[in-house]
């Protein structure tokens, strides 16, 4: 087990140190989201009533679609000088580079949003310290790479890999998006910890079923 | 499952491998076999299904049909454990231009348990000649020092099979000179290789023996002791040009 997960974290190190070298996802994608959000902080009224009503929408619009371009870089990058072929070759079972991808994934996700929330909170004149809300967003997140991971892998072996992702991916992932926008959106209006629990409990539902069935199913994606 | 490599008959066997995309078969019953410290060339034109053989026989692809042991390991059933005994080099370096080679090693060498892996890199980057080079990021280096690592970082785990797909292609004649010098230490070192290629003179110089794919199947196998270069190359165009 301590092997499995040494492998599984030598892929995640790789990929961090490999992004930290040319930021070339996270530069990108950062920018995307902060512009998106700057745009929707300008076609709305700032009132408080409105605010409550699009927020959660906005926020996870913009993790949405900045989600989906880095996830389209996760295998393009190892496609790249044959790389895939490489760690396909290294003698792990499929599911350890599954779940390694997933966390450099999850991980990278998770510091752009770490950027972009408080962007967010200022600009829609929002209180800055919501424990909450980081819940809601560690685990919409979670469904979102576990299954994105998956999916990337499958559109980066398809010619019209940028088009591709988002067509099988966004239909897959909509329950966690919903539920992270229901919660997200009780949190923005007061909503209270037991209101919330339902939406919680589906997300933490589809990302247990999104992250088992894909690991199960990674290695027929993977190959040929 | 065999752990000791010497108990085994051959380092490489397959019968009636079959591979189809779509229902179009690009392996029609191959069988290969290739003894242990032997080197084999493979040639054949374009599409012959060179790559498709080396895909296969390094557990990237399923075949439909057939059976192959690797180091007798049966290919479908103990996948990890064949991985773990081949090195591949491919006209593709699977190298990460942005880590260094240093860092490629490293990350390779984790990936297969190498033991002592920092003298296994020392050791290895110096057979290729790059030991200089060592902390350089690979996306400056030539592609023919791409490829050297390439090597480095099959024969990293010491694996006695090493399979070598178009090795050769797209370098000039002093990296091509260069990596047959170290694929003759490859062969020298007691590995079983089997090479594939479409440069008739360069495997010719390599291999003990040679077999010509055409179109999913081999239509030719001999040793290259009975043959001469003029001989091989007749019976190659022969072979070629009676299936395409």
């Amino acid at each position: 087990m301590i092997n499995y997960l040494g492998k599984v974290m030598t892929i995640f190190f790789k990929d961090l140190l490999s992004e930290f070298r040319t930021k070339a996802v996270a530069s990108s994608v950062l920018l995307f989201a902060i512009l998106v959000i700057i745009i929707f902080n300008f076609a709305f009224e700032s009132d408080s009533d409105t605010i409550g009503l699009v927020a959660p929408g906005v926020l996870w619009v913009t993790f949405t679609f900045a989600g989906v371009l880095s996830m389209n870089r996760t295998f393009v990058v190892e496609k790249e000088k044959g790389c895939l072929e490489g760690l396909m070759l290294c003698p792990v079972s499929r599911d350890v580079l599954y779940w390694g991808k997933m966390i450099s994934s999850l991980v990278l996700m998770l510091i752009i949003e770490a950027v972009v929330f408080p962007i967010f909170l200022i600009l829609f004149d929002l209180p800055l310290w919501m424990p909450r809300l980081a819940i809601v967003a560690l685990l919409g997140t979670l469904g979102f790479a576990s299954v994105g991971t998956l999916f990337s892998a499958l559109a980066a072996n398809t010619k019209a890999r940028d088009m591709a992702l988002p067509i099988i991916f966004f239909p897959v992932v909509v329950p966690v998006i919903i539920a992270a926008v229901k919660a997200t959106d009780l949190i923005l209006n007061s909503g209270t910890w037991h209101e919330m629990s339902s939406w919680l409990e589906i997300l933490i539902a589809f990302d247990v079923i999104f992250l088992v069935v894909s690991a199960l199913v990674f290695e027929f994606v993977i190959e040929e | 499952m065999s752990d000791d490599i010497n108990d085994i008959k051959y380092a490489i066997e397959a019968k009636g491998l079959s591979k189809s995309f779509g229902g179009l078969f690009a392996l029609k019953g191959i069988d290969l076999s290739i003894n242990e410290g032997e080197c084999v060339a493979l040639f054949g034109p374009n599409g012959a299904g060179k790559t498709t053989l080396i895909k296969v026989l390094t557990t990237l692809s399923r075949p439909a049909n057939g059976k192959v042991l690797i180091a007798g390991e049966d290919i479908k059933k103990n996948a990890v454990a064949v991985r773990r005994r081949i090195g591949v080099v491919s006209h593709q370096t699977f190298l990460y231009d942005n880590l260094t080679a240093y860092e490629n090693l490293k990350f390779y060498g984790k990936m297969y348990d190498v033991p002592d892996l920092e003298q296994r890199i020392v050791d290895v980057i110096t057979k290729v000649g790059l030991e200089s080079r060592l902390r350089d990021r690979v996306g400056i280096f030539s592609r023919g020092m791409q490829q050297r690592l390439s090597i480095a970082r099959a024969i990293l785990h010491d694996p006695p099979i090493m399979l070598l797909d178009e090795p050769e292609t797209g370098l000039d004649e002093q990296a091509r000179s260069t990596l047959s010098e170290l694929l003759k230490t490859l062969v020298a070192g007691n590995r079983t290789v089997l090479l594939t290629t479409h440069n008739l003179e360069w495997g010719f110089a390599l291999a003990d023996r040679l077999a010509i794919l055409v179109k999913g199947k081999i239509v030719y196998e001999d040793s290259k002791q009975s043959l001469d270069m003029t001989t091989f190359r007749e019976t190659y165009n022969r072979c070629v040009g009676a299936r395409s």
